[in-house]
Parts: C-alpha cells; sequence; structure tokens
C-alpha cells in the first residue's frame, strides 16, 4: 500500500511539475492556445482533454497486449477518436453555443499530440491504472498552464474573469491590452510563462547540486 | 452561386489563408512540428513542400468524403474518424508511391511524411473547411492557401532561428521560449496584413 501511495505521487509530480506537458515537453500547445482567450473556454476545454487523455491512456494500457505492433498508431488514434466524437456529441446536445465557440477545437483534440504523446511513452507499457493516472495528472498539469494564461489574456485584454468584470481592468482608468485576446498575445504569454517556470526549475536544480 | 463568383470567391479565400488568416499564426495549427522541425531552413523547406502537398490533397478527398458519404448516411458525427483515416491513408499511400518511383525526393521529404499524420494543421483545414461549408473549389483555394502560409511561416521561423543560434539567450528561454516570442513577433507582423482584404 505504501509503495502504491508513493508511486502514485511519483506519477503526480512527474506530470504537474517535472515533466509537465506545456514547458517541459512543449506538446500539445497547438490545439488550446486558440481557446485561451476566455477562461470560460478554457475550462471547458481542459476538462475534454483530462477526459479524453486519462481513459484513452488507460484504454490503449488495457489494449496493450492484443495491438499488433505495427497497426499501433492507428488504433491509438482511432481510441483518441472514440473519446473525442464522445465529448464533441455531448457538448452539441446540452450546450451548444459552447460547441460552436470552440470551433473545429474540440476535434483537434485528436490530433493533440500530448495525448498520443503519453499513450506512446507511458500507456503502451504500464498497467491501466497507473496509465488512467498518468494521463490524468499529466492533463492537470496541462490544464493548470493554461488556466494562468487564460486567466491574464482575459483581465488584460478584456477587463473580465469568466465574463464578471474585474473592478480596475474594466474601469476608465485601464487601457485595455488589446494585444492579448489577439494571437500574438497567446505566443508572448506562453513564452512568458516557459521562461518563468524553466528558470525556477532549473534553479532548484542547481540548488540540489 | 454561378461560376465566375465561385472562383473569385476561392481567389480570396486562397489569399486570406496564406496572409490575413494563417493557420499557424492566428489559429495555432501546426505548433508542435514548427517548433520542432524549424531548425534548420533545409528541413523546414523540405517539411513545408510536403505539408503543401498532403493538406491541399486530404482537404479535397475530405470534402468528397464528407459531401458524398457522410451527408447522404447522416453520419456528421463519425467525420473524425473517417478524416483521420483518409489522412493517415494517403500519408502512407504517397510514401510508398514516393518510394518507388523517384528515391530522391524519398530520401529528402521521406522522413516528414510520417510526421504529418499527426500535424493538427492538417486535420484542422478539413474541419475548418466543413463548419465554414466551403464549396469544392473554394476547398481547394483554402487548402492550398493555408498550406502555403503554414509553409512560408516555417521557413522565415527557421531562417531566424539560424541566425540566433549563437547569440546569448537567457537559459530558460532557450529553445521553445525564444522560438514563441518570434512567433508572436511574426503573429504582430502578419497582423498588419488584414487591411489588404477589408473589403469583403
Amino acid at each position: 500500500m505504501k509503495k502504491g501511495q508513493s508511486q502514485k505521487t511519483a506519477i503526480a509530480t512527474d506530470g504537474l511539475w517535472k515533466n509537465n506537458p506545456v514547458f517541459q515537453q512543449v506538446l500539445g500547445i497547438c490545439s488550446t492556445l486558440a481557446v485561451t482567450n476566455l477562461v470560460l473556454n478554457t475550462v471547458v476545454m481542459c476538462f475534454a482533454l483530462i477526459f479524453t487523455l486519462s481513459l484513452s491512456s488507460c484504454t490503449v494500457s488495457v489494449l496493450r497486449k492484443f495491438t499488433p505492433r505495427n497497426i499501433r498508431m492507428m488504433v491509438e488514434t482511432l481510441i483518441i477518436a472514440f473519446y473525442v466524437i464522445i465529448v464533441d456529441v455531448v457538448l452539441r446536445a446540452y450546450w451548444p453555443e459552447m460547441s460552436s465557440n470552440l470551433g473545429p477545437y474540440v476535434g483537434l483534440i485528436i490530433t493533440n499530440c500530448i495525448i498520443m504523446g503519453r499513450c506512446e511513452a507511458y500507456g503502451n507499457s504500464n498497467p491501466p491504472a497507473k496509465a488512467f493516472w498518468d494521463g490524468f495528472f499529466n492533463a492537470l498539469g496541462y490544464t493548470l498552464i493554461l488556466l494562468i494564461i487564460a486567466t491574464f489574456r482575459e483581465i488584460l485584454g478584456m477587463g473580465t474573469f469568466l465574463g464578471l468584470s474585474v473592478p480596475y481592468f474594466s474601469g476608465p482608468n485601464w487601457d485595455k491590452w488589446i494585444i492579448m485576446v489577439m494571437p500574438p498575445g497567446a505566443f508572448f504569454m506562453l513564452a512568458i510563462v516557459t521562461w518563468i517556470f524553466r528558470s525556477i526549475q532549473t534553479a532548484g536544480e542547481d540548488k540540489a547540486k | 452561386m454561378n461560376g465566375t463568383s465561385q472562383l473569385s470567391y476561392a481567389f480570396i479565400v486562397f489569399v486570406s489563408a496564406i496572409f490575413t488568416q494563417n493557420i499557424l499564426l492566428t489559429y495555432f495549427l501546426g505548433l508542435c512540428p514548427f517548433i520542432g522541425v524549424s531548425r534548420e531552413v533545409k528541413t523546414a523547406f523540405g517539411l513545408g513542400l510536403a505539408v503543401i502537398f498532403v493538406m491541399t490533397s486530404t482537404c479535397l478527398l475530405n470534402w468528397l468524403a464528407y459531401h458524398y458519404v457522410l451527408e447522404p448516411l447522416n453520419l456528421h458525427f463519425f467525420r473524425f474518424i473517417l478524416f483521420i483515416i483518409i489522412i493517415a491513408a494517403f500519408v502512407q499511400f504517397v510514401e510508398m508511391v514516393i518510394e518507388r518511383t523517384s528515391p530522391l525526393l524519398y530520401q529528402r521529404l521521406g522522413v516528414f511524411l510520417p510526421l504529418i499524420t499527426v500535424n493538427c494543421a492538417i486535420l484542422g483545414a478539413s474541419l475548418f473547411m466543413v463548419i465554414r461549408e466551403y464549396s469544392f473549389i473554394v476547398t481547394f483555394g483554402y487548402g492550398l492557401g493555408s498550406s502555403i502560409g503554414w509553409f512560408l511561416a516555417i521557413i522565415a521561423m527557421a531562417g531566424i532561428r539560424q541566425r540566433l543560434a549563437n547569440d546569448r539567450i537567457p537559459r530558460g528561454l532557450q529553445g521553445p521560449g525564444i522560438t514563441l516570442i518570434i512567433a508572436g513577433l511574426m503573429a504582430l507582423a502578419f497582423i498588419g496584413f488584414t487591411g489588404v482584404l477589408s473589403g469583403n
């Protein structure tokens, strides 16, 4: 039991911090940068990602002994697509406005490299429960960074948070940074976040030595 | 719409897909290879060419599949799976053909082809084409324009990064960090094109 606990903690710190999908692996930023101009969109997108990543990693792991090696990529893609379709159909049925806000980006979770990357690197060679938690914590680490980016972009660019106006930033004394809600803002924010977190990490490593 | 206006619409879509609505700099699609494979102009060039070819062809194939197979059967939600299968199969097919017919081209493009299957820009272009309800000819303009836009962006980035190779960059910013900042600046520059097509 003790061993299982520590293993889980190791998986968690790996996904959340040490090997964070966004600023360490630099994977999967493609499809999701586009939705970080609003916090609400980001939250929905990240829930979809957590759902897809943990379950598809788990499924890949369950099927790993029955999948022929040379068609493995294809099987993985189909498994991922299966979960993404569930998300897409549910979203379209119960929240059509959000579905049209996110546009093609829900479907693009299929080619989000972080999912494929985790399935290949972890799900393929580990038991289902571990693969599930690895997927879950990686997606959580990803969510964390995206939420930071989205919060800054929405507050600085529009003066709102989750659609509610923020006192100072929506007032007349604050010139809205329109650039933050436009595409370049996303690139700059991600670069800054990467810079800060990587610097903290390397500083920690230096100290450890 | 009649034939000529369709053609001119296709042309407008083509130009705007390259400049004002660049698939990489405004929609963030295909960022992973953009950051990973943009260290040298030569490799970026190879990958860019492969993307142009694959994106244009798969957009058209997916258009046919969507309108003649999925639409009559009312299986719209199935499009993710169908598109990705078509893209994967097409890439595999092209790889085999090139390997047989032109070993030289295979040497240059071969390594990049498998990478393309998981390039989100390819699937993204097909999905956009469905959402915006483009006709066949407009889809052609869109696919070609988007891929050329992607090609331009990665070439420019590779050129800039080659120059930066010997510069001193803060440790935390090396690699992806600096690439993202350059991409942001490029996106800013591309915003300058917005006025070009303000007529439509």
